[in-house]
């Protein structure tokens, strides 16, 4: 049995000990905002918060996170408040929206490590989220409002 | 206000008390259904609670290109609805919503608005006069002194006002005008003013519902392989391991691909990998990216004329100059963020589909063929027994009009009789799409003693989806050249081909636009001011051309080690050129800023024609700068992102879009961003290098 507190519940989790977190997130505790698009790291969608830091759910065995603390789209703030969600609604940033989980994850775990980021830090952070509707100018803009709500 | 003879128009009370305008293209009524427990007459396209909520149902699939907001701002201006008031959800499979112009229920094509421009915005006004008339009888007024205002019915004489939930009841009993008024473009007050999307939360906050993450109580997830080889089958299984993995419900076997089902994706995933299968490869297992290429060149010449004009042999034996190239683009796979998935369930009295399509026509069909043999048991009961329920697609770019993965799960919860949700894995995305054509080319154009294109043939070769769309953006050339000759030939070597983003146009445009630049450089001439000398009879190419010119200060002087190059052309009736400003940094093209210039004639929400604009060029430079589909073996080479590369943010070029003010009739924005994009860079880095850039991706 397995033990991860997932957007602050407790949540006993019995399976093969090498499945991924993304599939036990979506298959088992049915949070699926978290999304499938590569499965070898390449493309970011999947990305979630361990004990804050963003990781790539996809290549993450669950054992690896026994006793750990996960953060989901579902649980960033709850109500869609955070500065990030509120500076992605107020940019519209999203097209089909498949990726935008992870990119707000990624987005949000930079900011709370960096919260005046330059472009070149946006670069580093985001780089790894991939989107195929071509949003990168509006996750950019996004970000830099996130950033100076977060500094007023 | 003007009067049209309406299409086509049904009202009638809807469960929740209120009134449903439904709008049937084919002019006969449908049968009402149930979908998902709630009910729903399917032609409806717009529901007006009693408590004023309005709801646009839209039955254009939402892939990212902002339809389901475009839709409910025709009717809520028409409606003269507060925009606040309204909500979008997906309109069920039904012939109701059939595209006029694809003549199927299919979003594609750039379609949406130009299809449903008049018959929304008809249903929108009907509402309007039905809720008018309903007012002016409560009141005892002539209606013709009553005013529908922000989602009431005023009678300015008396100061009455109602609003539209209060009245829907009522006017669902009235009957529909025979004719409505249509209000005239500067009446609009919603459309061509930007509009934040409706479906914006549901994607911030992770519950926008995608066919990978559908669920219901007893569904199994499966994983399919598919022979590496198209056209391969299965020669022999051994599923063995497979079963034995816990979680492995089921094995099926489906002559040409196998199924593993499990109790989530995880097992089904490792069930596959466990699977021990021989295949039979078939006559494809000798294919490779060389042979088809060589292919291609030796049908060059028995092409089928696309057009003809004049006499091009003479004019080339006359010319003062001939220029000749060969151009080549490769396979593309679409590459959507959400792997291909869909869910079903197949029961002996109908058949569910749940999934992100773009094609609910098609997939109707699909099931019904499937599921058909056990639906016929029931008497009565068939295609109408089929219901698809359309989700929020995680990108379409032609991928999701196919129907390889809905024919998957009804063909599995058909097999197991439980309902199914198969999931692609991105390796088999990207190695069992139907990808865009290559093509081999061979270009000529005849110049004359004062430098002028007096001859143009261009010979295609590729696979086919029909040669007329094969050659959008070729057979529609639009410079002023007397003698012309285009055509394709079809040459089918067995790799699935299909529609991608911009179809025809995505490459073509390359091919013609550059070959156009390597003309007017062996002319002496300027790229910019030979396009406008030879489009005086294309106005609209003119003004786009120019106004981006214009806009990225085209001649003017840039830094150091920088150049712009420019495209332009027609697509899906609307008119872009773009200026690329491209660098060359460690042997690699660096694109620094796009100005993007686009006339879709009226306007309906200027927010989302900018962000399709960013999008068509993201999209057509990773595939100028990246994509590259390989043979060997039969076998597609590439299998993920690590070895068919996307374009992240690090590399997104500034994009400056400009909407060009027009009266004209509306449009496509989906795709017209996307066939500019790579001539426009590849003309800037033959301007930067001297050197013509003749195949994709771009290799220096």
């Amino acid at each position: 049995m397995i033990t991860i507190t997932v957007n602050g519940r407790e949540q006993q989790i019995d399976v093969d000990p090498q499945t991924p977190l993304l599939w036990v997130l979506r298959d088992n505790l049915e949070l699926t905002g978290t999304k499938y698009a590569c499965g070898i790291a390449q493309c970011g969608a999947c990305t979630v918060h361990l004990d804050g830091e963003p990781i790539r759910s996809c290549v993450t065995p669950v054992e690896s996170v026994d006793g750990h603390s996960v953060t989901t789209i579902e649980g960033l703030s709850g109500d869609a408040s955070h500065p990030v969600q509120a500076a992605w609604v107020e940019e519209d940033v999203p097209q089909c929206g498949f990726c935008q989980s992870g990119q707000i994850m990624a987005a949000a775990a930079l900011l709370e490590e960096n919260p005046t980021p330059s472009d070149g830090d946006i670069d580093r952070a985001m780089s790894g989220i991939v989107c195929r509707c071509g949003t990168y100018s509006r996750i950019r803009r996004a970000i830099k409002r996130a950033a100076s709500a977060g500094e007023a | 206000m003007r009067i049209t003879r309406r299409h086509f128009l049904t009202a009638s009370i809807a469960a929740t008390g209120g009134i449903l305008i439904g709008c049937d293209l084919n002019g006969t009524p449908t049968v009402q259904g149930a979908t998902n427990g709630i009910e729903f007459v399917p032609n409806a396209w717009v529901r007006i609670d009693p408590d004023g909520r309005i709801t646009a149902i839209v039955g254009s699939s939402e892939m990212g290109q902002g339809v389901m907001t475009a839709i409910p701002m025709l009717l809520a201006e028409e409606l003269e609805a507060e925009w606040s008031s309204i909500r979008a959800e997906f309109a069920p499979a039904d012939k109701a919503y059939t595209n006029p112009v694809i003549g199927q229920q299919l979003t594609g094509g750039s379609a949406a608005v130009r299809g449903f421009w008049q018959p929304v915005r008809e249903a929108g006004a009907a509402a309007r006069m039905m809720l008018i008339t309903a007012a002016a009888e409560r009141w005892g007024v002539d209606e013709s002194t009553c005013n529908a205002e922000k989602g009431e019915v005023v009678h300015p004489d008396s100061g009455r006002r109602a609003g539209y939930g209060e009245l829907a009841e009522a006017a669902a009993r009235l009957p529909v005008p025979e004719s409505v008024f249509l209000k005239e473009p500067d009446e609009f007050r919603i459309l061509g003013t930007s509009r934040a999307r409706l479906d914006t939360p549901q994607k911030v906050d992770g519950s926008a519902i995608f066919a990978q993450d559908f669920y219901k109580p007893g569904m199994l997830t499966a994983s399919v392989v598919r022979c590496p080889v198209f056209g391969g089958k299965v020669g022999k299984l051994d599923a063995s391991a497979a079963s034995a993995i816990p979680g492995v419900k089921e094995v099926v076997n489906l002559g040409d691909r196998v199924a593993v089902l499990a109790e989530g994706f995880w097992p089904a995933w490792q069930g596959r990998d466990a699977l021990e299968i021989v295949w039979d490869e078939g006559d494809n297992s000798g294919l490779s990216s060389k042979s088809i290429s060589r292919r291609f060149r030796e049908a060059l010449d028995e092409g089928e004329s696309l057009r003809s004009e004049g006499d091009p042999e003479a004019a080339f034996e006359r010319a003062e100059q001939v220029i000749e190239a060969t151009y080549e683009v490769p396979y593309l796979a679409h590459a959507c963020m959400e792997p291909m998935s869909c869910a079903a369930e197949v029961r002996e009295d109908g058949c569910d589909v749940w999934v992100g399509t773009q094609a609910q026509t098609r997939t109707r069909e699909t099931a019904s063929r499937i599921a058909g043999g056990l639906l016929s048991r029931v008497p009565g009961l068939r295609q109408d027994s089929v219901r698809v329920h359309t989700l929020f697609l995680g990108g379409g770019f032609g991928r999701r009009s196919e129907q390889d993965f809905v024919a998957d799960a009804v063909e599995l919860s058909k097999r197991v009789g439980r309902p199914v949700k198969v999931i692609w894995t991105r390796e088999d995305d990207i190695r069992h799409d139907y990808y865009r054509p290559a093509t081999y080319n061979r270009l000529r154009v005849a110049l004359d003693g004062g430098g002028l294109p007096a001859a143009w043939s261009h010979h295609s070769a590729g696979p086919s989806h029909g040669a007329a769309s094969n050659m959008g953006g070729a057979r529609n050339l639009p410079y002023s050249i007397s003698n012309l000759e285009i055509t394709y030939a079809s040459v089918d070597v067995g790799v699935p081909v299909g529609y991608w983003r911009s179809v025809g146009s995505s490459q073509n445009t390359y091919i013609t636009e550059c070959f156009f630049d390597e003309a007017a450089a062996a002319a002496g001439r300027d790229a910019y001011e030979l396009r406008r000398e030879l489009l005086t009879e294309h106005p609209r190419h003119l003004r786009v051309l120019e106004t981006a010119a214009e806009k990225a200060g085209w001649g003017k002087s840039l830094p150091n080690g920088r150049a712009q190059g420019i495209a332009v052309v027609e697509s899906f009736g609307s008119f872009v050129a773009q200026v690329a400003e491209v660098s060359v940094k460690d042997n690699k093209p660096q694109v620094h800023r796009v100005v993007c210039v686009i006339d879709c004639g009226q306007t309906v929400n200027p927010n989302t024609i900018e962000a399709q604009m960013e999008s068509g060029i993201l999209y057509g430079l990773t595939a100028a700068l990246k994509g590259e589909i390989t043979l060997e073996n039969g076998r597609v080479q590439q299998s993920n992102f690590h070895d068919y590369e996307m374009l992240r943010i690090d590399e997104m070029p500034e994009v400056e879009v400009h909407i060009i003010d027009s009266d004209e009739a509306p449009g496509g924005v989906g795709e017209p961003g996307t066939p500019p994009i790579a001539p426009a860079v590849v003309n800037a880095l033959f301007a930067l290098t001297g050197k013509p850039i003749r195949r994709l991706p771009i290799r220096l």
